[in-house]
């Protein structure tokens, strides 16, 4: 394998973003390009078909499905409203009419003369779409929706739960290997996104959620406090949409792990800035990592920027250089950083006795140790 | 025609990596010589499959000192030390082959339906039928949410019900699905329902889906009719799935034969091997996301795929499923049961990365043999007899559970497992990947187990589509390695009984007789290729297979591991006390020197 190498997440203190945002399902755009947005800004909103309910007419009513067309007082296409009479019998009695009435209110979309059954749909529901990020619009798609440009610090997490929001970014760890108690939180973080240490446990995050913090940006996290606040054990890493009110980023993985020492720093140094987070994370087809990106504001006070169209794209990078940052990303020395000292070609024997590809790799302390090159992953940024 | 390649490429192109591999003619027979590999490419910045494919390309003409390319372009036919006389490719790349499948009874037209998708080769979303207890309008919800690659609707014996298959058409019409890729597109419906209900079927679904009518997947009551609607499926894969998934169009003008989805090329290659030798086969391929089991037991094809069963994106699931004691039971150290969730937690989340560690090791080794444990067991209760035939039972079966009566799936009379997948094709040692299996499976009476030597039965059975010769001689000289045979207990009893006395003539006429207690492994050496024959006589409490207290002769093979005496009981059952487990699973591992704690 000579491209046994894992791309690293994202930190950069100051880059171009292009955000695309984009509509459910075809729809308008209600934003120009060159327009500024804020991240509150609704750029594009669309109308998802609303829910369809099933109506047995001819077992109601006692009648065959070849039938139904005679019984029925309303056509396909037509509105109804909840409790209106859709069909009815007309027996020489009065007393023996049978009345079939709407569930809802909504259209009538078909009527089938096989089975007996109208489907009536509810009305449209409208979906809006937030620029999510302050910025400028720079690429329009009618009808789909926008590309966004932002100058701003980007981070990548490695994992995350919760969906979009925004808030002022406010350094509650003294430090990145701090953890953070429940009394170090009060009501004036209401609104924020808050950065502790390595660990948050669940009492700070409920603690989080009365005061009304928006966001949590952490080293690690503990399994069993996952579980507690989705009450369920997550299975499959496909997050972003659960409903828990807090969005939390989790920035090396499980367990009690230190923010790395330059993402930290980058966090520090935009302490107070409008952050924009997404903990929507997705592992497989298609890799979704949730983002925590915080744009500059220009001497304007306008956020954005206002040539984003000719900044070129990052080039991806090609793999992992001698002296490069490196992230160690499974046991024995998880979440470490070093700088790789050695690439050897030829294949080395582990603990394990597998035989694999490996990296040397000095720790600050000038300590080297060899790991298997999967087990590593760049610093990109 | 069929015999003058002599050189063939093949690529499987997976969700995470494209392996190729090169088949030449060596003499009079086929082997495989060379292998590839490099990352997927499916998925953005490159978006376009056929880079992967030429970069395991680069890596094999690196390898074997053979030009296969021209610029971008295959070199064909195959000269001295340039070019290949055929190229074939299987493909699970973006998530495989997705489908949803409805039909009007859920434990009858709808597992048929079930049943043909899965042995296409797909990955069965959902199953819609009309008694399956949804409220209609949480029915047509689904199938939007849920965006297949294509919708498998049958229902209906024909000449039976009309009203049900109709009715599902209608939710499937106005739920107006879009197709999770190409989504300008209609979404493709097969129908393969009661003949009656064609014409209304078309009223109904004809202006909103791409549809295609095919003859009914289950004609009558006793009988299933899989193939048409599978060819339908492989077919529509290639003029929809694959059309629209990045650079498939360019890559199906490259291939020599249509590309197939990979589960249903290791189907195919699992069947030939199964119909060649006459004999009963488990085939299963545990990947990082899914687990797929196939089986053919009485010349009888079933395939299941556990969609969130795997030893990467989805190991977090496994341990959901279980429960994290049923992991640790398998460990023989000690282990803080927090620590060993936050470990599987993050191999979740960073899934490219190999324990370092041996204690890492032998955790993924007990996820293992719960993730084929559990899929096993799924595959067990879908290969079942046909539901909703009327047939004759005897008394004993009557107490039997309903899963158990009609499951396919007859232990005592399974002859090969055969195992795929990086946990076990790349153990550091074979022994674990027999053991794993062993504790996963729990095979009854006298079993060979194998392994594939570096995941190529995908590739071999594209192969087998077009040159059946070629993909069985390959397949049994590299791609299967024969780890040995498993004799085991088919019942259980009391732990430190006398169980079993043995005797064994080996090859080369030295003999070798014992008495084996029950709890006890034993894994004797008998090298790959070397008969034996043994004798082995359970006590009167005991079976072998035969019955209670009845001898069991064979002539049985060796393998890499060598001949197991399982003696552990059926069901296998560990002790509940913590200290107690690990002195048992260390013994265990002792006896198959899995570690290099234990050697």
């Amino acid at each position: 394998m000579t491209h046994a190498y894992t791309p690293g997440l994202r930190l950069s203190e100051k880059m171009v973003i292009r955000k695309k945002r984009f509509l459910p399902l075809p729809g308008d755009v209600i934003v120009a390009k060159g327009d500024m947005v804020k991240a509150d800004d609704i750029v594009a909103n669309t109308s998802l078909p609303g829910k369809v309910h099933s109506l047995n007419v001819v077992n109601r009513l006692g009648i065959l499905p070849k039938d139904i067309h005679s019984f029925m007082l309303k056509g396909e296409g037509e509105d109804v409203r909840k409790d209106e009479p859709l069909a009815e019998t007309k027996p020489m009695i009065k007393f023996f009419k049978s009345v079939c009435f709407s569930p809802i209110t909504g259209k009538i979309e078909t009527v089938s003369d096989i089975t007996g059954q109208v489907l009536l749909r509810e009305p449209p529901r409208p979906v809006e779409v937030k620029a999510f990020v302050d910025g400028k619009v720079i690429e329009v798609f009618e009808q789909e929706g926008v590309v966004i440009a932002t100058k701003a610090t980007f981070i990548q997490g490695i994992f995350g739960i919760g969906g979009e929001t925004t808030g002022e970014l406010a350094i509650v760890a003294k430090s990145r290997q701090d953890i953070i108690k429940a009394s170090d939180l009060c009501n004036e973080q209401r609104g924020k996104i808050i950065v502790a240490g390595s660990l948050v446990d669940y009492n700070v995050i409920q603690k989080s959620l009365d005061i009304g913090i928006r966001g949590i940006i952490v080293g690690g996290i503990k399994d069993d406090d996952i579980n507690r606040l989705l009450g369920y054990d997550l299975g499959v890493a496909i997050t972003g949409s659960e409903d828990i009110n807090i969005t939390l980023i989790v920035t090396e993985g499980f367990g009690q792990i230190d923010i790395a020492q330059r993402t930290f720093d980058v966090l520090q140094s935009r302490a107070g800035s409008i952050a924009s987070i997404s903990g929507a994370t997705q592992i497989r087809a298609g890799v979704v990592r949730p983002e925590i990106i915080i744009p500059f504001k220009d001497e304007n006070g306008i956020s954005g920027l206002d040539s984003a169209e000719g900044t070129p794209v990052r080039e991806e990078t090609v793999g992992i250089l001698i002296g490069d940052p490196v992230r160690i990303i499974r046991t024995p020395y998880f979440g470490k950083i070093g700088t790789v000292k050695n690439l050897p070609s030829e294949l080395r024997k582990i603990e394990t006795e597998a035989v694999v590809r490996v990296i040397e790799v000095e720790f600050p302390d000038g300590q080297s140790v060899i790991i298997p090159r999967s087990n590593v992953e760049a610093i990109e940024g | 025609m069929k015999n003058s390649f002599t050189v063939i490429v093949a690529t499987d192109c997976g969700s995470t990596t494209t392996k190729a591999i090169l088949i030449e003619k060596k003499g009079n027979e086929y082997r495989q010589t060379f292998r590839g590999e490099a990352p997927t490419t499916v998925e953005s910045p490159f978006e376009d499959v056929t880079k992967g494919v030429l970069n395991s390309f680069a890596e094999l003409e690196e390898l074997s000192g053979r030009t296969l390319l021209d610029g971008e372009k295959i070199i064909m036919p195959a000269n001295d030390l340039t070019g290949v006389d055929m190229y074939i490719s299987t493909s699970s790349a973006g998530g495989g082959l997705q489908m949803m499948v409805a039909g009007a009874v859920k434990s009858m037209t709808a597992q048929s339906a079930q049943m043909a998708a899965l042995g296409a080769g797909a990955i069965v979303m959902d199953i819609i039928a009309s008694n399956d207890k949804r409220l209609p309008h949480e029915k047509i919800e689904r199938i939007r949410y849920l965006r297949p690659d294509m919708i498998l609707l049958a229902g209906g014996t024909d000449g039976g019900t009309v009203t049900h298959v109709v009715e599902l058409a209608e939710y499937i019409a106005a739920a107006n699905p879009k197709p999770r890729l190409g989504t300008t597109f209609q979404l493709p419906v097969i129908y393969a329902g009661n003949k009656e209900a064609r014409e209304k079927i078309k009223e109904v679904l004809e202006s909103k889906t791409a549809l295609r009518i095919t003859e009914n997947l289950r004609p009558q009551l006793e009988r299933e009719n899989l193939n048409p609607a599978r060819k339908e499926i492989q077919n529509l894969f290639l003029e929809h799935v694959m059309a629209h998934a990045p650079g498939y169009n360019k890559l199906m003008t490259w291939t020599s034969a249509p590309i197939m989805p990979t589960p249903a090329a290791v189907g195919k290659i699992i069947q030939a091997i199964a119909k060649k030798d006459d004999i009963n086969v488990v085939g299963v391929d545990i990947g990082g996301a899914t687990t797929d089991v196939f089986s053919v037991f009485d010349g009888i094809f079933n395939r299941t795929v556990s969609a969130n069963y795997g030893m990467s994106y989805s190991v977090s699931n496994v341990v959901a499923e279980t429960g994290i004691e049923n992991i640790t039971k398998w460990l023989s150290f000690e282990a803080d049961e927090a620590d060993v969730r936050n470990r599987i937690k993050n191999k979740m989340i960073r899934p490219t990365t190999i324990p370092q560690l041996l204690e890492d090791l032998k955790i993924e080794h007990a996820i293992a043999r719960e993730a084929l444990r559990l899929a096993f067991e799924q595959h067990k209760s879908l290969a079942v007899s046909l539901r909703g035939v009327q047939r004759g039972k005897d008394i004993s079966e009557s107490f039997k559970q309903t899963e158990e009566k009609e499951t396919l799936i007859d232990m005592n009379k399974l002859d090969l497992i055969v195992g795929s997948g990086g946990v076990l094709s790349h153990a550091p040692r074979r022994s674990q990947a027999m053991m794993m299996m062993i504790d996963a499976f729990q095979p009854r009476g006298i079993t060979m187990l194998a392994v594939d030597s570096i995941f190529m039965m995908p590739h071999l059975g594209v192969l087998s589509t077009i040159n059946e010769q070629a993909a069985t001689e390959v397949f049994e000289k590299d791609c299967l390695i024969y780890l040995g045979h498993c004799v085991s207990l088919t019942n259980s009893g009391k732990l430190g009984s006398k169980c079993i006395e043995y005797r064994i003539v080996f090859h080369d006429k030295r003999e070798e007789a014992e008495t084996v207690l029950f709890g006890e492994l034993r894994c004797i050496d008998l090298p790959v290729g070397k008969e034996a024959e043994i004798e082995l006589t359970p006590t009167k409490k005991f079976d072998l297979g035969n019955g209670k207290g009845q001898k069991v002769t064979a002539k049985v093979t060796g393998g890499v591991v060598g001949l197991v005496i399982d003696a552990r009981g059926r069901p296998l059952s560990i002790s509940g006390d913590k200290g107690l487990q690990r002195g048992q699973i260390s013994k265990w591992e002792k006896a198959f020197k899995a570690y290099p704690d234990t050697s």
